[in-house]
């Protein structure tokens, strides 16, 4: 029940780390099917409709439900720690984002159980989606809908957290890299997420309504949706990269023990990055007949963008040149991360000419291109940021010996699967095939693809082992790897006001600063008093909850079920409008008793 | 060693180009636009490698040099970073990109220029012009200057400017035989444009690329590239088949399978002039190299195909014959017919 009515951004993160976990497992379980069903030619151990709702499935949970959310867990337990805040701007709407996210997944995965997953792709374009028979495109787009808005809710309270929230002494040039390339993801968030909203609401109309934006017949045009959804699609893999690069640039700071080299140009090729990230989108559809003059100029604006990503990665090159690097499994992930990522994004600008990408397009070249960059990239930053800040946010060191073999294990892994995969595609295999011919010459690297995705398998179950066998390893978790950023200066675990004076910022890398150039510890900027908190509240979850009943009535055209749900959410609207709540005090003498505590401990 | 590292890339070239069946693979090229667009490939394949081995050289070095060594505490130069640096790896990926970008921008319009359709130019250039409509899960080929329609297979003359405008019947495909050109959409509402030239013989694979439903991965057609007086003689033979393979002389076999076929199939497939459209047209099917587009052509498969449609191509239009709608002596007989579908001698 503490978990249910929760409005603290600690738990809230924590809740959306388990719930990015657990998608991430499912939607990793549904690409192991998938890659056994491409082992061999013309293998019948799945049927072209379950693989083609398993490949569906696959790229809308990995996106939507498990890197977004895992991502955002970090965000909403880290942001607020290392911008010295007491919580995120709007922790209501922070619980009701997380509950939208949770409740949105899992009416899409029951789709499973109601005859049938969607099955037009994670892209879902049209007609295709729109005349799928059967619910399966139902429960995607209200799943997504009901998600999304989830995810919208959650990037704007992290916009206003970081520009509002910010301890005295951080401007906006001091602020951790984590934080800032978290700031420029939740523009992107704002930005994007309304395109995909109308998308999917024109989508359902037609489905549910017999709207006819996308007939043909009717006058309508398939190509708007291609446009709507990848004018979110394309800014959505910056949504997800830049976190990671935040993590990254954390991570390699922390371990070679030095200051990030080129700190501004950092944000500000973060900042063009995410400007370009929403330029480029119609590089996705260099073959839907858009004419020359349009791939011309999206293939040269996507091109751009490897200039940016160019420089982040020469800095952090230059951040290891000269320092003392300690191969932590946080660190050998994003050690890793630098030339898995990097092959990843020379394929980028690969696929960014627009007359080979003629050859290149909707092949398994693309298929090798997005999980070098999204693997790469977004995962091995998650697991990087998971070793990294696991002692912070659960109390335990993970096992580094495990954490070792497992890093090892996914990283030749996931280059077995996904190197061959450039090849394949480029010897005419397509991506999104439910089996191919034999004799065509694309049996052996299909074997060796799946074979490396059994070693990704592998190793993950390392990972599961690794969590629950290290639950003891409770030494050194306040400030482990000898941290630079404010997160790190909190006791563990964190109390629920987080800093008991907020501390008063001085430098880029606060807590380093204090160490090496103070006498160690954060100076306050505020006397110790009484601190306000916000109260715990059921409503975000019934909200959510109104909603989720109310999907059902729209999929299945129920009206009663549809208005219970409606009035359900609108009541808890409601309720939250008038009831008066100003949360309480934690009393000056409990917080003393906390510190004295902690310097005991 | 300096020479060695020059000659990585053109080692990983020639790796590359061994790759991949015969008139399938994008990496073994064959005619003008595949050509041009396996050297833009192989240039930005090129430069993405220099960009690599850069990189990689100066992670090695840093990760081998700066390693924490067994009881080094010393804490390093807190480096603010360096202008000059930041601004050369800015400049150099931008040299580096305009020599990519320009010859791709050239290429993206040569390649969308289809302009000999109009008028004037089509007095002067040798082309044959192609509609390509999209269905689930089969391929139409229309040649309007020729008035005839064929199915599955695409014939085409040699070392001619093949003109190809692209149509969807149903959701959208993706027309794409990476040993000629490149793909493009076949998006409903829109007709797209491309053209290639094949300057040998040949049958080359062609597939659809954009997720079109169940049976999309067996949506397979072929290309059949054949010297342009043989095109010409197949498209005459096209429009008018023999009286003989069509309507075979009473009392053999196959006259009783073309009466099966008018009562069963003649609604959705046409042979020659008569019949319908909904399906592929059947004129030549005697000469299919495959049936439904991926069997190989038997009577066996013909059989199975036309018992289990459902099975071997699930969504399909076509329905699968029962015992009861067509019985084996039936089918024997139709299978006869079918076979006699010839139209080259």
């Amino acid at each position: 029940m503490e978990w249910l009515t929760t409005v603290d951004h600690k738990k809230i993160g924590i809740m959306y780390l388990a719930g990015g976990a657990f998608f991430f497992a499912l939607g990793g379980l549904e690409a192991i099917l998938m890659r056994i069903q491409l082992m061999f030619p013309e293998f019948s151990f799945l049927s072209a409709q379950s693989f083609n709702e398993l490949l569906t499935m696959h790229g809308t949970t990995m996106i939507f439900l498990a890197a977004m959310p895992l991502l955002f867990g970090f965000m909403n337990f880290i942001i607020p720690l290392q911008i010295g805040a007491r919580d995120v701007a709007f922790p209501f709407l922070n619980a009701l984002g997380f509950w939208l996210f949770l409740f949105g997944g899992i009416l899409l995965n029951i789709s499973w159980f109601a005859g049938g997953a969607p099955d037009a792709g994670w892209t879902a374009y049209v007609p295709l989606s729109s005349t799928s028979p059967g619910h399966g495109l139902d429960y995607y787009v209200l799943g997504l809908q009901v998600s999304g808005l989830g995810t919208l809710i959650g990037g704007i309270n992290f916009l206003v957290t970081v520009i509002n929230m910010r301890a005295p002494g951080m401007s906006m040039m001091r602020m951790p890299l984590f934080t800032w390339s978290s700031f420029v993801a939740s523009m992107l968030i704002l930005f994007a997420f309304p395109a995909l909203t109308i998308g999917l609401l024109l989508l359902m109309l037609e489905r549910l309504f017999d709207a006819q934006y996308f007939v043909v017949a009717s006058g309508g045009n398939v190509i708007i949706w291609q446009h709507l959804f990848w004018i979110f699609g394309h800014p959505e893999v910056y949504i997800l990269i830049l976190p990671a690069f935040g993590i990254f640039s954390e991570v390699l700071a922390t371990f070679a023990k030095k200051r990030i080299f080129g700190y501004s140009a950092m944000v500000f090729a973060t900042l063009i990055i995410g400007f370009l990230g929403f330029m480029v989108w119609a590089h996705h559809m260099f073959t839907v007949g858009m004419g020359p003059v349009a791939n011309a100029i999206f293939a040269v604006a996507t091109m751009a963008i490897a200039v940016p990503t160019g420089i982040k990665i020469f800095n952090w090159l230059l951040t290891l040149w000269g320092g003392r690097i300690q191969f932590t499994t946080a660190n050998l992930f994003a050690l890793g991360f630098i030339p898995s990522f990097v092959m990843g994004g020379v394929t980028g600008v690969m696929l960014a000419v627009s007359a080979a990408n003629y050859q290149f397009h909707d092949t398994y070249f693309v298929v090798a291109h997005f999980h070098y960059v999204i693997i790469g990239g977004v995962v091995f930053g998650l697991f990087s940021g998971a070793f990294f800040w696991w002692p912070k946010i659960f109390g335990y060191r993970l096992n580094e010996t495990l954490g070792k073999w497992f890093f090892w294990l996914f990283l030749i892994g996931f280059h077995l699967t996904f190197f061959v995969q450039h090849f394949l595609g480029l010897m005419g295999m397509p991506r999104r095939v439910a089996s191919y011919l034999s004799n065509q010459g694309l049996d052996e690297f299909n074997f060796i693809s799946t074979m490396g995705a059994f070693l990704m398998t592998i190793a993950f179950i390392i990972l599961l082992v690794n969590i629950f066998v290290s639950i003891g390893n409770k030494d050194n978790v306040r400030d482990p790897w000898d941290g630079r950023t404010l997160e790190w200066t909190t006791p563990t675990p964190v109390p629920e006001y987080n800093f008991a004076q907020t501390p008063l910022v001085r430098d880029l890398d606060a807590f380093w600063h204090e160490k090496y150039e103070g006498d160690g510890k954060m100076k306050a900027s505020e006397p110790l008093e009484d601190i306000h908190m916000p109260n715990s509240t059921i409503l975000p979850f019934i909200i959510s909850l109104g909603l989720f009943i109310a999907s059902f009535g729209f999929i299945y055209l129920n009206y009663p079920i549809l208005f219970v749900g409606l009035i359900i959410t609108f009541g808890a609207m409601f309720v939250r409008s008038v009831k008066e709540d100003h949360g309480h005090h934690i009393p000056v003498d409990r917080i003393k008793r906390d510190l004295e505590g902690d310097h005991h401990g | 060693m300096k020479n060695l590292w020059r000659l990585l890339p053109l080692g990983l070239i020639l790796l590359l180009s061994g790759c991949g069946v015969e008139n399938l693979s994008a990496l073994d090229p064959q005619g003008p636009v595949a050509d041009m667009q396996y050297s833009l490939i192989a240039l930005s394949l090129y430069i993405m490698i220099f960009v690599l081995v850069v990189v990689f050289l100066i992670y090695i070095f840093v990760l081998i040099k700066f390693r924490e060594r067994p009881g080094d505490t010393h804490i390093p130069k807190q480096v603010h970073g360096n202008r000059t640096l930041e601004i050369i790896w800015t400049t150099i990926p931008i040299i580096l990109l305009l020599m990519l970008a320009v010859p791709n921008v050239m290429d993206t319009f040569t390649l969308a220029n289809t302009s000999v359709m109009t008028e004037e130019e089509e007095e002067e250039m040798d082309h044959v012009h192609i509609e390509v409509i999209a269905h689930q899960f089969w391929w139409e080929f229309n040649y309007p200057d020729h008035d005839i329609v064929a199915g599955q297979d695409m014939y085409i003359p040699t070392d001619t400017r093949i003109i190809i405008s692209l149509e969807s019947e149903d959701v959208q495909h993706s027309f794409w035989v990476p040993a000629l050109a490149g793909k493009q959409d076949n998006v409903p509402g829109i007709t797209n444009e491309m053209w290639f030239e094949a300057p040998n013989e040949g049958v080359y694979m062609g597939k659809c690329t954009e997720l079109c439903g169940p049976s999309h991965w067996l949506m397979d057609f072929k290309v059949v590239a054949v010297d342009p007086d043989a095109f010409d003689q197949w498209a005459e033979n096209m429009a008018e088949p023999s009286e003989t393979a069509t309507h075979p002389e009473e009392g053999t076999v196959a006259a009783d399978g073309r009466e099966v076929f008018q009562d069963s199939c003649i609604s959705c497939h046409a042979v020659g002039e008569d019949g319908g459209a909904t399906g592929p047209n059947l004129t030549n099917f005697g000469e299919r190299q495959v049936i439904a587009g991926y069997l190989e052509y038997n009577e066996e498969n013909l059989e199975n195909w036309l018992r289990d449609t459902q099975e071997y191509k699930p969504g399909a239009d076509m329905p699968s014959y029962s015992q009861e709608q067509i019985d084996d002596e039936e089918m024997a007989a139709l299978i006869e017919y079918l076979n006699g579908l010839k139209i080259l001698d």
